[in-house]
């Protein structure tokens, strides 16, 4: 799997907001395995490099670093935070989020549009935070995506995959282009079913950060993403109405009298 | 304890109470203080004064229940300000899941209907179906606590000096306790800061006898009592360093919270914007370090009170273990 051009191994990417503390943070992100992990850039900590200390903890990890326009609600913020965090973090990617509605941070695609076009068109690889709508999927495509990350359901709602039907028509629609299932994971069953449609990666974070046990979590997120993807090239079987016996019934011997 | 002169470097909670503790095993102790007034410069000042280790447990590491459960004790035996009514826990119906779930990751609570909630808190009758209620945990003004340390302090012959200045290399003493929270990242390399805001308001028309706290999926909300008609409204726990006045952002979001708790607050009169760095090491939980004759109490993060009492303790243990075998200045370093 590779995104723009950057070869990994590891399908899990892990954001890195909310844990307990730093320790159980970096803690958990071992145990993932997770070779990318966003950070959210808030302007606060942005001005003047206020963030450092945090930001030092992960950066001593050598992984990959993906800043995220977390909780921007306008194209001027999101491209204005994607400025701050290239500069921070020396890095062209950005996880672009351009939130539409507070309650349930469901992405602005208009605005989510326009911000990517900008900011591809200005030298950054963008991974926007999408829905799972195909014509927004392809119009984000048009603007420079090369990666697109449609939402399982609404951030830290931990509700799984609430639009199957439409997450596996993203994946027939855009088989080469990757998709990384982003936000709305609650449990590792949740990630193994987004592999098995399919999905190159999947990314999460307050499913983990808010464990009871972190580290125990990211350790079992880590084995559903493997499962999964395992299934899907596996070619798992199709659900049929009737039974499909594994063994033969005529000619069965018979017990007893 | 041997007759040991102590200097204690930061006149914030972990320093007043290093001191007091330090006192009251027979050490002569003097505090220093380089702000020139109490609670200048000085995190303490803009706590929330919960002593609330069950709530805690919901979102720390256990460690922090368990040293903090006796400083209940610890405030009310020094402070007869403290108020041993309980907490309460709330959230809007939207946020119902998140109630059960905190529920699960402590004890020591009772869940109550309201019935129960409008006897304990007869403003917020009709307002909430269901809520937990924690009754062994306190709270307790900050500032005024702080004040009585000072006081007590006193009493016992222990000065604290404002407005001095000192490095812990340069202080006189047998042996210095550094209690200079953030400052001492000089020392403390790994030492961060966490950016907390809260704001103050004076409402007239609600009375509230314990802390309220408002599950939110984004900040730890609380609303604290301060009596007269003031409530503390706090915190954001943003991992920035980044010093200056609470954010629109945060401001909105804390007046938000009590205005859903209640209404009445929308009429209330703003009375402070505070924001100041938590020191934290990276478990977010507090340590005590040796280097010679110095010891290095910090990384109290959002615990200052409810964890200090503890921190003293380790403090004046670890120079009551050493100094039973020899002189602290002797001693190799840790």
């Amino acid at each position: 799997m590779s995104f723009y051009g950057v070869e990994l191994s590891s399908r899990l990417l892990l954001g890195t907001a909310r844990y307990p503390s730093p320790a159980i943070l970096v803690e958990a992100i071992k145990a993932s395995g997770a070779e990318v992990v966003t950070v959210s850039l808030r302007r606060e900590s942005g001005a003047d490099r206020a963030g450092q200390s945090f930001w030092s903890l992960i950066r001593a990890l050598g992984l990959r670093v993906l800043p995220n326009t977390a909780g921007c609600h306008s194209v001027k913020e999101a491209v204005t935070t994607a400025h701050m965090a290239r500069e921070l973090f020396d890095t062209t990617w950005i996880k672009l989020e351009v939130i539409g509605d507070a309650d349930t941070l469901q992405p602005d695609v208009f605005g989510l549009v326009e911000a990517a076009r900008i900011l591809a068109e200005d030298g950054f690889e963008v991974f926007p935070y999408t829905t799972e709508d195909l014509v927004v999927a392809d119009r984000l495509v048009e603007a420079g995506c090369r990666v697109l990350m449609p939402w399982g359901a609404p951030i830290g709602s931990a509700r799984g995959l609430n639009n199957v039907y439409g997450l596996r028509s993203l994946r027939a629609h855009f088989p080469d282009i990757p998709l990384v299932v982003d936000a709305g994971l609650g449990v590792p069953s949740h990630a193994a079913a987004a592999m098995e449609l399919g999905y190159d990666a999947v990314l999460l974070n307050t499913a983990v950060a808010e464990a009871g046990d972190p580290v125990e979590m990211a350790r079992a997120f880590a084995l559903a993403v493997e499962a999964g993807r395992a299934a899907y090239l596996a070619q798992p079987l199709e659900p049929r109405d009737m039974a499909a016996p594994s063994t033969p019934v005529i000619g069965k011997a018979a017990l007893g009298d | 304890m041997k007759r040991h002169s102590i200097t204690v470097i930061g006149a914030g909670v972990a320093g007043l109470c290093c001191a007091l503790e330090l006192a009251g095993r027979g050490a002569r102790v003097e505090v220093v203080e380089r702000g020139r007034a109490l609670g200048e410069g000085s995190c303490s000042w803009q706590a929330g004064g919960m002593l609330a280790p069950w709530c805690e447990r919901a979102t720390t590491d256990a460690v922090v229940a368990e040293r903090g459960a006796s400083s209940i004790d610890w405030w009310s035996q020094h402070f007869p300000g403290t108020a041993r009514n309980g907490s309460l826990v709330v959230a809007q119906p939207r946020d119902a899941a998140d109630l059960t779930r905190f529920a699960q990751r402590t004890e020591r609570f009772d869940w109550i209907g309201a019935d129960r909630i409008a006897s304990l808190e007869p403003d917020l009758a009709g307002r909430y179906r269901r809520a937990l209620f924690f009754p062994d945990e306190a709270h307790l003004d900050p500032r005024r606590a702080l004040a009585a340390l000072v006081k007590r302090l006193a009493e016992r012959g222990v000065p604290v000096r404002f407005g001095v200045e000192l490095s812990p290399d340069a202080a006189p003493g047998d042996i210095v306790v550094d209690c200079r929270g953030l400052v001492a990242r000089d020392v403390l390399p790994d030492l961060r800061g966490v950016r907390g805001e809260m704001v103050v308001v004076r409402c007239r028309d609600i009375t509230l006898t314990r802390p309220v706290r408002m599950l939110h999926p984004r900040i730890p909300l609380y609303i604290v009592p301060r009596g007269e008609g003031l409530f503390m409204i706090g915190a954001t726990m943003i991992e920035s360093e980044q010093r200056g006045a609470a954010s629109v952002r945060s401001t909105v979001e804390l007046l938000n919270a009590a205005y859903a708790l209640h209404p009445a607050f929308g009429e209330a009169e703003i009375v402070e914007l505070g924001a100041d760095l938590r020191p934290a090491f990276a478990d977010n939980l507090p340590q005590v370090r040796r280097e010679g004759r110095v010891l290095r109490a910090n990384g109290l993060f959002r615990h200052g009170f409810l964890l200090a009492p503890a921190l003293a303790r380790q403090v004046a243990d670890t120079i009551q273990m050493e100094t039973n075998h020899a002189d602290i200045p002797e001693r190799r370093r840790a």
